[in-house]
């Protein structure tokens, strides 16, 4: 049996969290702004370098890229939150949610930007999203009930077996039906430069970091303000108490699979439309980084898991504006390992990973 | 164990009963039993490769250049049966240790780096530089629960290649070293190079090597450190409150592997007298894991045919089921919208579709594996613990 998750005694709190937080926030985004400053100019030189520009578009990217991790991590850490179970076919599900995109766009008959005319395009937008992560959530859920949920009390090892089986069999099946290669997706979102006050943003960043901050708070409202929620989170912390106050564990955990792939299948079409294309590996790379980003921020914990994605975003970015992107796998694997070394409850960590 | 004292009913492998004292006489001779079973392989093998249909799908000479491949992954199936079925740690980036094998041996004996050191004592150096590095990754991360790990894992199996990749100034990046040398007996046996063209003398090689590799295996199940594996996979808790060190413990599994799968780079690396990043993707960490899980983890003679039984199915069957298939020349089925064309589906394709799918229902309906070890099955059934020590009747067989 898995045992109850438990939180820190509050009187162990050194600094009042909600002072030390924001600051903290602050201090490693202005950091990350002027280290990108100093990268992106360091071509041009620094002198001569639009120093606001420069670091405002790199600034920009990782926010969107983070929102895309971020998305995907919620998945890991709801799933891990609740069964204590590594979803290791949850990068897949976020890879299939981009060619749902991809197959719901090409079938409306869109192959580029939709201009001058806004109802449809945002009919167009909320429909694939409405698709994607419906399908994607229906899968996640299929994905639990036979895979994981036959084996919720063998050993470990078996759910953690089946899940890596379950990765290949998704993967593989979008390589076999689908494509083997990389797949174009039309990206209808038109994408002018839009100017606000001195910022300039592309259309499509500000749509993605606006969705993905709306779909966050839509999933935090949804956790700690709906019954369902409630039962979400006393099932995390005690499966066995929830059941005798008559939360329906099975439901619960569907619903957290729901919740969970539907994220990664609203990440997928953000990845279609952001980056316009999609190949059937992205999952496990994307996977493994929201994974990452979910132990950054604290597994189990949502805020974290959110923070975890722009952290890793910004690391990604900052590889690639120093020159290293090929780099930045490696980056993100060794923040994996450091974290779990010196802080394996991660940056907010309220839940404790279990030190065996 | 109990073999020596008293008949004990078959467990799936060695049929039923004591057959002439064999197993009686197996159980006080482990190790040159070992050797006797090895050798009786070596020679069946190739004989049935010269049998119909077999010798349909190749000559003898190919097949056995396919046992010797074959063998590498046995190697590394038996290597991660140390860490996935004794230890019960999952251990999804193997491949890097294999392929950290295989550079060790590239740098020794290529004219990348201009040594040449001989083949045999590099075996052990690879084996060695492997477990270190299983040392440096399990260090940090077996502190922590089992899913770290598996990601953990998962992740350096994923970097290492990048690394041998993108370091390309030590490694030739893609192309990686080439003009490996092959192993030499210095005119032992009138043998000087392998080279090329010879498989049977890397048959018998890697043969030798799995024969010397499970005969340790065996050793180290029975001992000291086996029995802690066992109790750690079964109760951590248990096993550290009777003084078991599990961090220690569970290092020796991990870098056991690790140099297992070391021994088989270099094989792999001598064998082949080139090595690219490409060669070590997740897909390899993922057919030994499937190969493990299929064989029966914890099952040493399970894990090894179960190796053996998917290399060439995956290598020879797939191949033959596709031109099988093709030959047939099915019609395309239109269903409406639904096209239906076997003769289009290319069946090498499938390949990890059908490991995936196999590892879920294996772990679904069989998760003992199709050779289980006695132990593996009654804990994955948990059922009552009718077992074929307290239960003088035989109708407690299941299955």
């Amino acid at each position: 049996m898995t045992t109850a998750v438990q939180g820190t005694p509050a009187a162990r709190v050194r600094l009042d969290r909600r002072f030390v937080m924001p600051v903290a926030l602050l201090l490693a985004l202005a950091v990350a702004y002027a280290l990108m400053v100093l990268g992106s100019c360091a071509t041009v030189g620094v002198g001569t370098c639009d120093k606001w520009a420069q670091g405002q578009d790199q600034f920009i990217n990782a926010l969107t890229i983070g929102g895309v991790y971020a998305l995907i991590a919620l998945g890991y850490t709801l799933v891990y939150g609740i069964i204590e179970l590594i979803n290791f076919a949850h990068g897949e599900v976020f890879m299939c949610g981009s060619f749902v995109a991809w197959f719901t766009l090409t079938r409306l008959g869109f192959s580029g930007p939709i201009a001058d005319n806004l109802p449809l395009l945002v009919l167009v937008v909320a429909f694939t999203f409405l698709v994607s992560m419906a399908v994607m959530g229906v899968v996640g859920v299929v994905i639990e009930r036979f895979a994981y949920r036959p084996l919720r009390n063998a050993p470990r090892l078996a759910p953690l077996i089946t899940a890596i089986g379950v990765s290949f069999i998704l993967q593989n099946l979008i390589f076999v039906t689908i494509s083997n290669s990389i797949v174009t997706v039309p990206q209808v979102i038109p994408n002018p430069v839009l100017n606000i006050g001195p910022v300039h943003i592309r259309g499509i960043n500000l749509f993605v970091i606006v969705l993905t901050v709306a779909l966050m708070a839509a999933l935090h409202g949804f956790i700690t303000r709906t019954t369902l929620g409630r039962a979400m989170r006393s099932t995390a912390i005690d499966r066995d108490a929830a059941q005798i106050l008559g939360v329906n564990i099975n439901s619960t955990i569907a619903l957290t699979f729901f919740i969970g792939s539907a994220l990664a299948g609203a990440a997928g079409v953000v990845q279609g439309l952001y980056f316009g294309v999609t190949v059937f590996n992205i999952g496990f790379q994307a996977g493994l980084k929201a994974f990452t980003a979910a132990v950054l921020g604290g597994i189990g914990n949502t805020t974290g898991a959110a923070l975890g994605g722009f952290v890793i975003g910004f690391i990604e970015v900052l590889a690639s504006v120093y020159g290293v992107g090929r780099w930045s796998e490696a980056a993100v694997f060794g923040a994996l390992v450091l974290v779990l070394v010196f802080r394996p409850t991660g940056i907010l960590g309220q839940q404790l990973a279990d030190r065996a | 164990m109990s073999a020596a004292v008293k008949p004990v009913k078959g467990s799936g492998a060695g049929g039923a009963r004591d057959l002439f004292g064999l197993r009686t006489w197996f159980g006080h001779h482990q190790s040159l039993s070992i050797l006797v079973i090895v050798c009786i392989i070596a020679m069946v093998l190739p004989v049935v490769s010269v049998l119909p249909p077999f010798n349909g799908f190749g000559t003898q000479k190919d097949w056995v250049a396919g046992f010797a491949q074959a063998g590498v992954f046995v190697l590394l199936a038996l290597g991660l049966n140390v860490v996935v079925g004794f230890a019960g740690l999952l251990d999804l980036g193997y491949a890097a240790f294999f392929a950290i094998g295989a550079y060790t041996f590239a740098y020794a004996a290529s004219g990348f780096t201009g040594l040449d050191i001989p083949f045999w004592p590099m075996l052990l150096v690879g084996a060695i530089t492997a477990a270190i590095f299983g040392v440096l990754l399990g260090a940090p991360t077996l502190r922590l629960r089992g899913d770290y790990l598996a990601i953990v894992t998962l992740g350096f199996g994923e970097i290492v290649p990048v690394v041998f990749l993108n370091a390309d100034k030590y490694t030739n990046g893609t192309n990686g070293i080439t003009g490996i040398s092959q192993p030499s007996l210095h005119g032992l046996f009138g043998i000087y190079g392998f080279g090329f063209t010879n498989p049977w003398p890397y048959y018998v090689t890697i043969l030798a090597i799995i024969t010397v590799v499970v005969m340790l295996l065996y050793r180290l199940q029975d001992s000291r450190l086996g029995r802690a594996w066992v109790a750690l996979r079964e109760d951590e808790l248990a096993a550290a409150s009777m003084g078991i060190n599990t961090v220690t413990t569970k290092l020796l599994a991990f870098s056991i592997g690790a140099s297992t799968a070391g021994l088989a780079g270099v094989f792999y690396a001598s064998k082949l007298g080139s090595v690219t990043p490409d060669q070590f993707q997740f897909q390899v960490s993922f057919t030994a894991l499937a190969m493990v899980v299929l064989g029966g983890m914890g099952n040493i003679w399970g894990v090894a045919a179960g190796a053996l039984i998917i290399y060439e199915l995956q290598s020879q069957g797939l191949k033959q089921l596709d031109a099988f298939v093709k030959a047939l020349h099915l019609p395309a089925l239109a269903l409406g919208p639904i096209n239906i064309d076997i003769g289009a589906i290319n069946f090498l394709n499938l390949q990890y579709l059908l490991y995936g799918l196999a590892l879920v229902l294996m772990m679904l309906l069989r998760p003992e594996g199709l050779f289980p070890s006695r132990r593996r099955r009654r804990e994955l059934h948990e059922e009552p613990a009718v077992d074929e020590l307290t239960s003088p009747d035989p109708t407690g067989e299941r299955e």
